[in-house]
């Protein structure tokens, strides 16, 4: 078993060795006259300019993966490829999607937002209004309730980070304060729930505490600078930092304010996880605590035996801040603090690195999460325990990596 | 001149709703919306009370045609699930080793069944079936798993009256609980 090493001061030392090898010396002149060997690009002009840049051609690999219903191609979703990522801002057009029927395409200029219920004074805003209110910016997660479900199963699955855990994305949301719209109508002192709906094929809806939306929440009307995408609720949509993906209704076309909550169908038959007692946890909205190692990762092989090699992934916490960050390498015997990359914001990506000198050897890596509120992210063992394996829904267990003496990883529940 | 500008400015300033939000000022720009809030296509949702069910009927026999027309290509002849998730029997099976959460299993409210119906089914074409369509479709699926009587014709008034067996059977975690 290989033990991780013991600090970061005997992994200098280890690695001490290796830049001794490259030792001094100097290019030979002749070198400094031949250019008959530059690159292409710098023998030409390049292209053109482009009105909408677009990645590499050789980065076209990297996709949001789809799975959808063939018989109803708008329902389903589409996988984030962390484990093409680096950093903590996911580009728009890689931000994961989870559409229950289709990407609606709506002309800013026909769509309205209406605040109504328990109000003083119902009203209705355009988004040429809207886009004159003041505004603020937070950079948070947005997680479905449903990512890393396969977890549940029996046996683990052997699919890329990204396209197991990637129904949660990391970006800077820009819009109105919630409270302001809501002040507006004003608020009568026995309104508890808002009722948000979506214009979209599903015409989604949901209830969202009062509370929440008094609190944090972001009517969003950009996404990372640039008006957020059809896919993500062009014109606007609901920012509920830290609350999981289905409450954060994209294409928004009403608040109501009630009592008591709508007892949709996402929040009774769907979004709520069943028990072995046959009961149901329902209003979970907190995506708790979570990390994964992003690198290595399945499906990558580590080509250096041995070799050293840059651990890292992400953290977050629907709660707060992530505070540790810890790396095992012998399926959770030994655990050693990871460094966290700032900023580290609440309710947002945080990365974290260590560099791993490995031996060769078997090895089982994980990652363990701890946010402010003192949280620790359970082990699978732990969270199967505590809940049985038919809740489907928030499931943020440790994920474990095997690497084998061969150098390739493979999904596991542990050692 | 200068001072004139100022006075004007002032003048408009007056005449606009003004609210400051962390120290800055805005315009108060939503519109009165009484008359829209009353209007059918803003009051899609449907409360456990029954509330906003639109005047309607209909019977388990003819949700039965209607079934096989609209559901059956993707939630399967019976109901038992096809490419779509099975709807109907299973009642009593959340506590098993293979739960299955059918609506006659686990939905707890018979009127989330009309507000999901209308709204989302079926998905090639969402708000295409009338009211007494969707009454029919209610009744028909109650019905299979002798929720409501087959004879009992389902309408805005006793809709909200039916009890689903899995009433009782979620614990809401907000705002108390963690774990």
């Amino acid at each position: 078993m290989t033990k991780l090493i013991a600090s970061r001061r005997q992994f200098l030392q280890k690695t001490a060795l290796g830049s001794a090898l490259v030792g001094t010396f100097s290019l030979p002149v002749w070198a400094v006259q031949d250019i008959s060997g530059l690159p292409e690009s710098m023998q030409r002009p390049g292209d053109n300019f482009t009105n909408y840049g677009q990645p590499s051609a050789h980065e076209q690999r990297v996709i949001r993966w789809i799975s959808a219903n063939p018989a109803a191609p708008g329902n389903g979703v589409s996988w984030s490829p962390l484990h093409d990522l680096q950093g903590t801002i996911t580009p728009n057009g890689l931000h994961y999607e989870r559409h229950h029927n289709g990407v609606p395409q709506i002309d800013p200029s026909q769509h309205l937002l209406l605040i109504d219920g328990l109000v003083d004074k119902p009203l209705s805003f355009d988004v040429a209004s809207l886009l004159r209110y003041p505004m603020i910016s937070r950079i948070c997660f947005i997680e479905c309730g449903g990512n890393s479900n396969s977890g549940w199963r029996n046996n683990p699955i052997q699919s890329k980070v990204g396209y197991a855990h990637g129904l949660v994305s990391n970006a800077e949301w820009t819009g109105i304060p919630l409270k302001l719209l809501l002040q507006e109508a004003g608020i009568k002192t026995n309104a508890k729930w808002v009722i948000a709906e979506g214009a979209d094929g599903a015409a989604l809806n949901v209830s969202i505490p009062l509370e929440k939306l008094l609190d944090d929440a972001l009517l969003a009307l950009y996404q990372n600078g640039e008006r957020i995408r059809p896919e993500n609720g062009y014109p606007m949509r609901l920012v509920l930092p830290g609350w999981e993906g289905i409450l954060n209704i994209k294409w928004l076309r009403q608040l109501r304010l009630t009592k008591k909550p709508a007892m949709s169908r996402d929040e009774t038959s769907q979004y709520t996880e069943l028990q072995p007692n046959g009961r149901a946890r329902q209003f979970t909205f907190v995506m708790e605590a979570k990390s994964l190692i992003t690198s290595p990762s399945i499906g990558m092989i580590l080509p250096d035996n041995p070799g050293i090699y840059q651990i890292n992934g992400l953290a977050w916490s629907g709660r707060g801040k992530i505070t540790r960050v810890e790396i095992s390498a012998d399926g959770g015997e030994s655990w050693l603090d990871a460094e966290l990359h700032g900023p580290i914001l609440d309710r947002a990506f945080t990365r974290f690195s260590l560099p791993w000198h490995w031996q060769g050897d078997y090895a089982v890596l994980q990652s363990r999460a701890t946010d402010e509120t003192g949280y620790v992210q359970p082990t699978r063992d732990a969270l199967v325990a505590n809940r049985g394996r038919h809740g489907f829904f928030h499931y943020n267990a440790i994920v474990s990596w095997e690497i084998t003496e061969e150098g390739d990883i493979n999904h596991v529940y542990g050692i | 001149m200068f001072t004139g500008f100022r006075f004007l400015s002032a003048i408009l300033l007056l005449a606009l709703s003004l609210h400051s939000y962390a120290g800055a000022e805005y315009q108060t720009l939503g519109k009165p919306a009484q008359q829209l809030s009353s209007q059918a296509q803003w009051n899609l949702t449907i409360t456990p009370d029954g509330k906003n069910l639109p005047e309607g009927h209909g019977s388990a026999e003819q949700g039965a045609k209607i079934f096989a027309l609209q559901c059956a290509a993707c939630h399967g002849p019976a109901g038992i699930g096809a490419s779509a998730e099975p709807l109907i029997g299973e009642v009593g099976s959340l506590t098993s080793e293979y739960p299955e959460k059918t609506i006659n299993s686990y939905w707890p409210y018979a009127t989330t069944l009309f507000d999901y119906l209308r709204r989302a089914m079926p998905i090639d074409a969402p708000f295409s079936l009338s009211a007494n369509e969707v009454y029919a479709l209610c009744a028909y699926i109650l019905s299979q798993d002798d929720i409501i009587s087959p004879d009992l014709e389902l309408n805005e008034k006793n809709l909200s009256q039916v009890l689903m067996p899995n009433k009782d059977g979620f614990v809401a975690i907000y705002p108390d609980k963690r774990q």
